[in-house]
């Protein structure tokens, strides 16, 4: 049951992007290592930006 | 391995022989009921089933033998990964994302208005009209973009078309954007009239908004449940607070407006909201509107279920001859232009070529995706529709019917409305108003009071029966939030695409950072939208029976579009002879918006042809037959009435345009002549087959 409610956890973590700060930091370690990553407030602010220029919602 | 198209083994067989015949069951108990009132757990069940056996069979079908869905191939999220655009993601992230985009308030309205017809024609075209139709139209979409990196349904139709296509695509879908905001801009402010408590709930979900866009950029950024959460709490405290704020007789008023002050409020909100920084008001609202109706939706199926009310409504009333009162116009084709979205809705194909596709981990998952993503959207409409046809008929009519054709005075409308055959009276009227915490209930249009009601009576029998007047305002400010998160984002996207084509004339405006630039093209958006809204309010027969029928004209034109798109790739790409896929569907699209135009241009019928309504205007306008404040207001509604017939003609105009360019194109192909080649990215091989992230 337990593994159950954790998956079930990380599910609605990344659907709704709470996680994403922690994938974030992931990807850079593994595509840009030796980079400094942005910290949380930074990337967040990039992020939300990015992420409202387009069709986003629909009737 | 992908789902073989038949089912494997005698148990298989057996459950899905079940699935058929429980589902036909459901469906011919609602069909060919008369009479005896019907349960609404049967229009469920038929649902269910119908959803189960289109996604088992059709949607594999599709996916194996039309579009040959490739598992080996890798998708544009593992080819591009740049871990911002292209991630590949979890399938059930994906679905959660796809359908928190593609489900809005065009679900929730659509169905209920259409009920004027009685509950079997929504019923039927929604459960017909998704499975052949409009899951397939996402999922076609979501196949094409996903096999063309991402790419927008503007741009494919440009690349697979040609320049005409691409333009008319793209007029099409701004045009579409500035009606829909304009009618659900519309249904907000019919909701607000006159009631102190649902204008000061939905006023204060703006600063709520605000405080979780400032909480999560600077107080925890980045805790969007945490943030969410708080913001939710706030949400429904906020709409007891309204209950206060009702009580308090000199603070009531300051939120007790007619509709054209609360028109013009909602303008100056939408401007303000399409200039102001996206993090303040814009993502903090998408937030929260995700998590209401995420909750409310699941909320009402738990209640449907729970509860199992009677549907009053019949199955058919004598309103398919045309003369209905809340929209005017027959049947056929009204009824498939009301129920646009919940049905097929040309919008998912922006939905379905814009983010979806590049998230997306493995090909198969394009099934789950967009068929399945789909099928809830039209299993939404379906509650609203039963949220709808639970209501007395005669109560039903005395909301949603406007003034300007039951008459002004509760007394007036209830007779007219009983003299059809549904008794209501005024006493059981104002009854109801009471117990929902409203001054009246009468010709509240649009659909969010009438859905609000059937809501909470579905709600209070289900979780408590004293709470009516919370559940009321709480079902307003639960559309309220998501039509306004439309609002803002409409505007946004519309301010986007008016930039991108400014552009090609002045690069400086075509700038999305330039902020002069971005003043303006906002307020060209807002002005083009809060123009039709203005009109809406001060129309005498409820702007509704205007907006809703061109919104739903246009966003069948979307689809339409979208499928003669897809057709086109489906030509290109060899898959001719399961071209009937799109192709079907795509020319009852044609015969369906094609009639709908015409009747809305050429109808001698003041209520559905457009000129008919300028023409009968005009000539009492000079008989002298207005009321003085009519006659105030009378040039600019027979102005208003031809610009929306030459709107309609342009529409059909875009589309044919749309189509003649596919029909040129596979007459050129046939012919051997050179076409453009399909645009469709190589074969790669994916780098971990065996890898899934579960």
């Amino acid at each position: 049951m337990k593994p159950f409610i954790k998956k079930c956890w990380a599910l609605l973590r990344q659907l709704s992007g709470d996680d994403a700060y922690e994938r974030y930091l992931r990807h850079q370690a593994r595509a840009h290592p030796g980079e400094e990553p942005l910290d949380r407030k930074s990337f967040f602010q990039r992020e939300q930006e990015r992420k409202w220029n387009g069709v986003k919602r629909c009737c | 391995m992908t789902t073989p198209i038949a089912p494997q083994g005698w148990p298989q067989r057996l459950l899905w022989l079940g699935i058929a015949i429980t589902g036909a069951a459901a469906a011919g108990g609602i069909a060919l009921n008369r009479g005896e009132s019907i349960n609404a757990i049967w229009f469920i069940v038929a649902a269910v089933c119908t959803y189960l056996i289109g996604y088992r069979f059709y949607s594999a079908w599709v996916a194996a033998r039309v579009l040959m869905l490739d598992e080996t191939r890798a998708t544009p999220a593992e080819r591009l990964a740049d871990g911002r655009d292209y991630v590949p993601t979890n399938r059930w992230v994906v679905f959660g994302h796809h359908f928190a985009a593609i489900a809005g308030p065009g679900p929730l309205i659509g169905p209920t208005l259409a009920a004027q017809f009685g509950y079997l024609p929504g019923t039927l075209w929604i459960l017909v009209g998704s499975v052949l139709a409009g899951c397939v139209q996402d999922m076609v979409i979501l196949f094409c973009s996903m096999r063309r990196d991402g790419r927008s349904l503007g741009q494919m139709a440009r690349d697979e078309l040609g320049p005409v296509g691409g333009f008319a695509a793209l007029l099409a879908t701004f045009l579409i954007m500035i009606i829909l905001i304009a009618v659900l801009g519309l249904v907000v402010v019919n909701a607000m009239k006159h009631s102190p408590w649902a204008t000061s709930t939905v006023a204060a979900t703006i600063p709520i908004a605000v405080f979780i866009g400032l909480y999560m950029r600077y107080l925890r950024p980045g805790r969007v449940l945490e943030g969410s959460l708080l913001g939710v709490v706030l949400l429904l405290l906020s709409v007891g607070a309204g209950g206060w704020v009702d009580q308090q007789p000199g603070l009531r008023e300051w939120f007790n407006h007619p509709g054209l002050p609360l028109a013009f409020a909602v303008i100056g909100y939408g401007l303000l909201a399409a200039i102001l920084p996206v993090w303040l008001l814009l993502a903090p609202r998408d937030y929260l509107s995700t998590f209401m109706k995420l909750g409310t939706v699941i909320l009402l199926a738990v209640a449907i279920v729970i509860l199992q009310p009677e549907i009053k409504m019949p199955a058919l009333t004598q309103f398919i001859d045309g003369t209905g009162p809340i929209f005017a116009g027959s049947l056929f084709p009204f009824v498939f232009i009301t129920i646009a979205c919940g049905a097929i809705s040309g919008f998912h194909s922006l939905i379905s070529s814009g983010t979806t596709p590049k998230l997306l981990e493995n090909e198969r998952d394009i099934r789950m995706v967009g068929y399945g993503g789909m099928a809830l959207e039209s299993f939404v409409a379906i509650m609203a529709l039963i949220a709808a046809c639970v209501l007395e008929p005669g109560v039903y009519f005395a909301i949603n019917s406007p003034a300007g054709i039951v008459g002004a005075t509760p007394e007036a409308a209830v007779a007219t409305i009983s003299s059809w055959g549904f008794p209501v009276t005024v006493e059981q009227m104002n009854q109801l108003a009471a117990t929902m915490g409203e001054a009246t209930l009468f010709a509240r249009t649009g659909g969010a009071p009438s859905l609000a009601v059937g809501m909470a009576s579905i709600f209070a029998s289900a979780f408590g029966e004293h709470l009516l007047a919370m559940w009321y305002h709480f079902a307003i400010m639960f559309e309220a939030v998501f039509i306004l998160t439309t609002l803002d984002a409409g505007t946004r996207v519309g301010r986007f695409m008016l930039q991108d084509m400014l552009g090609n004339f002045s690069p400086r405006l075509g700038q999305t950072s330039w902020y002069p630039s971005v003043v303006l093209t906002s307020s060209l958006v807002v002005a083009g939208w809060g123009y039709f809204l203005y009109i809406g309010v001060i129309d005498p027969n409820g702007g509704v029976n205007i907006l809703w029928p061109l919104f739903g004209i246009s966003n069948q034109l979307l689809a339409a579009i979208a499928l003669t798109v897809a057709t086109s790739i489906l030509i290109k790409t060899g898959r001719v002879k399961s071209l009937w896929v799109t192709a079907l569907p795509l020319c009852w699209l044609l015969i369906l918006t094609t009639t709908a135009v015409y009747e809305k241009i050429s109808s001698a019928d003041p209520r559905i042809g457009f000129f008919a309504a300028a023409n009968d205007l005009q000539h009492k306008l000079d008989a002298g037959l207005l009321a003085p404040e009519k006659a105030a207001v009378a040039p600019q509604l027979i102005f208003n009435q031809q610009l929306d017939a030459w709107l309609a003609m342009l529409f059909v105009v875009l589309l044919y345009l749309v189509v003649g360019d596919m029909l040129r194109m596979a007459w050129r192909r046939q012919r051997g002549l050179p076409i453009l080649s399909s645009s469709e990215t190589p074969y790669v091989a994916r780098q971990h087959l065996q890898v899934r992230q579960e």
